[in-house]
């Protein structure tokens, strides 16, 4: 067993706000697939917000500290080597933590001055390590481990992957992406394409897999979000998708919203199923529909999955 | 300069035809141009007409992304209206064509989308998740 393969058997599990939530799908199939696969979840103790959008946009060094705090218990006190995030946000929140640690000091001194007022030891950069389920699947499991595992098939179900902006972007606080083959791609992104692929499905060729949904504005300024989403899914049914799978709570709740919102408002109705990349791993690897929480998802994909006889 | 309604017009019929010819990729990438082209005026800049990689879509994108790293959110789209824009008018025989094309006018509008709601919500604010104003305002609030 490779190096890599080891130290993502048994990882921190950090779920984050969004899995609790509107996203109780993705945790759950999350945590299923874990289990079916082999692989060992420890929730972190007493977790909290990554600070999100909201702390980093009024205080970005807030930010960092509520995300090192997670970090912090993750390696001093479960001593753990690695954290991971299903959630885009929560993943981008810690990476960039990660980052300005290593190379802003004086987010090192905001980090230290508020974790020795909260009374925990101070998160130093490099301490544990950050990856997205994703990463967890690919790199702890691997296509040929999947293989063996599988007990169904998605059965040649024509699938988008979209991934959202916040998995690759910024690129530099990403450096394990873009390092060549079997890495990670911050212009196109492969890994759910490659596992979705093993487990039967047929990707199809998606031009927006990292196109913004206007997630952060989906209160704000709906209408702009609606117009975004709305322009994902004909992207998706025009190149032949039957499903968009998806591995960010915040994306998957735009699209699902505002899919039945383009609908009210703009009249404008479309058919693909929204689905988390878990649950269509954990179908395939025999979990029935309820076991991955698809009667959770706003997108009523239980008939269509039964009718194709994936569930 | 074409006008932001004008574009979204323009992209619109596009998107309601099935009847997309190769000649359609040249404005397509023209009606791109066009939306970057808004943003970087917008900015108080003068559009670049220098290109990158043989395209002037991606000087103006990078153009648009000065001291504005939040634009970089629309790279891949910028890069895959080229890619298409490439794989149309060099094969412009290839089977797949009318769907690349189809594919093209969706890039188009996508980055239509996100450049006009970028400019719409806060005028030259920011559209996505890194709110600079904000955090100028309050750093200017503690100051």
């Amino acid at each position: 067993m490779s190096g890599t393969r080891a130290k993502y058997q048994k990882v921190a599990y950090y779920p984050g706000c969004a899995l609790e939530g509107t996203a109780h799908s993705y945790n759950r199939s999350t945590q299923a697939v874990g289990k079916a696969l082999g692989l060992d979840l420890v929730e972190v103790k007493n977790w909290n917000c990554c600070g999100a959008m909201e702390v980093k946009n009024i205080d970005p060094k807030l930010q960092t500290y509520l995300s090192s705090r997670v970090m912090s218990i993750a390696a001093t006190e479960m001593k753990m080597d690695v954290v991971m995030a299903p959630c885009n946000g929560c993943y981008h929140n810690l990476k960039k933590a990660e980052y300005d640690l290593a190379h802003d000091a004086q987010s090192a001194e905001v980090v230290d001055r508020l974790s020795k007022k909260a009374g925990h030891a101070t998160y130093r950069a490099g301490q544990v390590e950050t990856i997205h389920a994703l990463d967890w699947i690919k790199h702890g499991i691997g296509e040929e481990g999947l293989k063996r595992r599988l007990r169904g098939s998605l059965k040649g179900l024509k699938v988008a992957n979209y991934y959202g902006c916040m998995y690759t972007r910024p690129r530099h606080i990403f450096p394990e992406k873009d390092q060549g083959p079997g890495s990670e791609s911050t212009s196109k992104p492969h890994y759910m394409d490659d596992l979705l692929a093993v487990a039967g499905a047929v990707n199809v060729d998606f031009p927006l897999k990292t196109a913004c949904c206007g997630g952060a504005h989906t209160l704000s300024d709906s209408d702009t979000s609606t117009k975004l989403v709305l322009n994902i899914i004909r992207a998706a049914e025009a190149a032949g998708a039957e499903v968009i799978a998806t591995e960010c709570p915040t994306c998957h709740s735009g699209l699902e919203m505002h899919q039945v919102r383009a609908e009210k408002k703009f009249g404008q109705a479309t058919k693909v199923k929204i689905v988390y990349f878990t649950q269509l791993l954990g179908l395939a690897l025999g979990l029935g529909p309820k076991q991955v929480g698809v009667h959770e998802n706003i997108s009523d994909s239980m008939d269509f999955l039964r009718q194709k006889g994936i569930a | 300069m074409t006008p932001l309604p004008d574009i979204e017009r323009r992209l619109a019929s596009f998107i309601e035809t099935q009847d997309l010819h190769v000649e359609d990729a040249y404005e397509l990438l023209s009606l791109g141009e066009s939306v970057l082209e808004q943003w970087v005026a917008a900015k108080g800049l003068e559009p670049t007409r220098d290109t990158r990689e043989g395209f002037r879509l991606l000087a103006l994108h990078r153009q648009g992304c000065t001291d504005e790293p939040s634009f970089n959110a629309c790279r891949e789209t910028c890069r895959e209206l080229a890619y298409h824009y490439n794989l149309v008018t060099l094969e412009p025989q290839h089977a797949d064509t009318a769907q690349r094309l189809r594919m093209m006018t969706l890039v188009a509008n996508h980055l239509y989308l996100f450049v006009a709601g970028k400019m719409q919500v806060h005028g030259l604010g920011d559209f996505c998740c890194a709110s600079r104003p904000l955090r100028q305002e309050a750093a200017t609030d503690s100051a």
